[in-house]
């Protein structure tokens, strides 16, 4: 109970917190855009008229906040070669490129996309946090998207999310592993374990054990319990102001996915195989169709848990981030506070949707598991 | 779809599928496998617990019912013999009640008899005495004074007077 | 005329809005009229609500 109370304050504080750091980040590159806008004007005043500059002005103004909130929003999303804490402080990452043998520099040398980076005779460049392979010059070719030409090396970098990936890896043993150790000779657990313990028996009790069955389950136990965590926590980082966004990457996602989907295909039983290409109980005339759409439905089950993990989440940064933004837009004493509080209702939903979406991740996962291991009795 | 390609990078990808499948089989090892073997052990231990505590508490149950049991049979048993003892008492008192009044009886009709034997003979005897008497009443009548009659008679009667039975 | 994303993206979230909102509706039906059954009508409530989800995301993404 305690622990829970302290988790509970833990990630309030953390909320609290959140908001003023992004606050921070969009007052600082508001002054700054605001500067340049003021410099963009003296030069181009001479060449307008009245009125017409004016509304031109006011309407340029507003659009330029916008689009700063947007950027911002873009940038806190966005995977980087680099950790930013918070403004000014940011610690480099290791850059590890394949492209003509292994390239491994700091993401220092691209000077925050300032600079062209050299290793062993290649030269680099970063353009909206993705590398490009130029030459010494960091010449770059658009395309009519503005979109590069150039080259993509393989990248390998430990990028920010990868980073988190690793430190949540470390943290998720260490935590774990201290808690099983936790449990002397009465088998209960101490500090931590108090509070993971019923979390873990809730994954085999209302998870594991109802979808897979009594049976199977636990084969399958090392997977949810480790994904059903890894997806929680990464979600709780998320909802820290560092602008991690692990669980609402692509990448992440579809690696997730596809883990579940091999792991089911792999344990699918004859029944399930039978349920695909030829469903029992259906007129041989319709078979064929059964078995194409349970086809397709055998890679749509991955990719609907792939795009749902991944939507909701960066959805939820979005919508978060939106709103701070507005205080921005309308940058009034008024308004403000009550967008902040806004934002904190919103925060406490969206910590369970972390939750949430852990436990429909694993959820769904165990499901297919248990269609997959299922043992029909119906001939 | 177009953005989700453009997203997806293939180093995340890479990293996090290694990261990922190192952490279940690292996790699997050293948290997952000993917490829930914990986790079963426990629960398995207070299992048994329970169902130790259930089974005595139903031998307790069948033992305080087996004492009921006999205490009932006990108590049946006293009443039982009681009930003999008392029936045996009401026995034996009308026997005896019975047995004396026989007794009494006999013993009355044994008197009665007594009584009408000692009674006859009483009057056997008091006949043969009159008989005697009488005889030796006409003896001395006719010895002396056989000659009147009425004073024959006179005598006669004067005799029985005296030889009244009683 | 060509009709704007947006609209479609707006038509998708009203189909899925409407979808898992006779999910929870429903739910809610239910668990008033069996609260015993609550555990096992929230799963069942997230899961089918999660399905849409996932679809709705599909569409959302598809283009």
């Amino acid at each position: 109970m305690i622990s829970r109370i302290t988790a509970l304050f833990v990630f309030t504080g953390l909320l609290l917190i959140n908001t003023p750091v992004l606050a921070q980040d969009y007052g600082h590159e508001e002054i700054h855009q605001e500067e340049e806008h003021v410099e963009h004007n003296a030069h181009a005043e001479p060449n307008l008229h009245g009125d017409h500059a004016d509304t031109h002005d006011s309407q340029g103004d507003d659009s330029d906040i916008k689009s700063v909130v947007k950027e911002t929003i873009e940038h806190h999303l966005a995977d980087s070669y680099e950790f930013h804490v918070t403004e000014g402080v940011s610690f480099p990452l290791p850059v590890i490129l394949l492209d003509d043998g292994l390239k491994i520099f700091s993401s220092s040398k691209f000077d925050h996309g300032h600079s062209i980076a050299e290793a062993n005779g290649s030269y680099y460049v970063m353009h909206h946090n993705k590398v490009y392979k130029t030459d010494a010059n960091g010449s770059l070719n658009f395309d009519k998207h503005d979109h590069p030409i150039n080259p993509r090396p393989l990248d390998f970098s430990i990028t920010k999310n990868v980073f988190m990936i690793l430190v949540m890896a470390v943290f998720m043993v260490v935590l774990f592993g201290r808690m099983a150790k936790s449990y002397g000779p009465n088998k209960t657990p101490k500090k931590a374990g108090r509070f993971l313990e019923p979390i873990v028996i809730y994954v085999r009790d209302e998870i594991a054990i109802p979808n897979i069955g009594e049976k199977h389950y636990k084969r399958y136990m090392s997977y949810l319990l480790t994904v059903f965590f890894f997806i929680w926590f990464l979600n709780l980082v998320g909802m820290t102001p560092l602008g991690i966004n692990v669980t609402g990457n692509i990448a992440i996602t579809f690696s997730l996915a596809l883990i579940t989907f091999i792991i089911t295909q792999v344990s699918g039983k004859r029944d399930y195989w039978m349920h695909i290409f030829w469903m029992p109980g259906v007129p041989v005339v319709l078979k064929p169709v059964m078995a194409v759409i349970e086809l397709i439905g055998l890679f749509v089950k991955p990719f609907s848990l792939m795009i749902r993990l991944y939507a909701n989440m960066l959805a939820g940064h979005v919508v978060l981030m939106s709103i701070i933004g507005l205080i921005f837009v309308f940058g009034s004493w008024l308004v403000s506070p009550a967008f902040f509080g806004l934002t904190l209702v919103l925060s406490l939903l969206e910590l369970l949707v972390a939750a949430l979406q852990a436990y429909i991740f694993t959820m769904l996962a165990a499901l297919y598991f248990g269609s997959a291991v299922e043992e029909h009795d119906h001939h | 779809m177009d953005k989700l390609i453009n997203d997806f990078s293939v180093g995340l990808f890479f990293w996090q599928t290694l990261v990922f499948v190192t952490l279940i089989f690292v996790l699997r090892k050293f948290a997952w496998k000993p917490i829930l073997e914990a986790v079963n052990e426990r629960e398995a231990s207070i299992k048994g617990a329970l169902k130790q505590a259930e089974k005595a508490r139903q031998e307790m149950e069948s033992l305080q019912a087996s004492n009921e049991a006999i205490l009932k049979e006990a108590r049946e048993e006293r009443e039982r013999i009681l009930k003999e003892a008392r029936d045996m008492k009401n026995n034996i008192v009308s026997e005896a009640k019975e047995t004396a009044a026989v007794e009494t009886e006999k013993t009355v009709a044994v008197a009665k008899a007594a009584i009408e034997a000692e009674k006859a003979a009483a009057v056997a005897e008091l006949k043969n005495q009159a008989a005697v008497l009488s005889i030796e009443v006409a003896e001395k009548v006719l010895g002396q004074e056989l000659s009147a009659e009425n004073k024959q008679t006179a005598m006669i009667s004067k005799m029985i007077d005296e030889v009244k039975i009683n | 005329m060509e009709i704007p994303e947006i609209v479609g993206a707006g038509l998708i979230v009203i189909g899925a809005g409407l979808g898992i909102g006779r999910i929870g509706g429903s739910a809610m039906e239910a668990i008033a009229r069996q609260p015993e059954a609550t555990a096992k009508i929230q799963t069942a409530m997230l899961i089918a609500a999660a399905l849409i989800e996932g679809i709705g995301f599909a569409a959302l993404f598809a283009k």
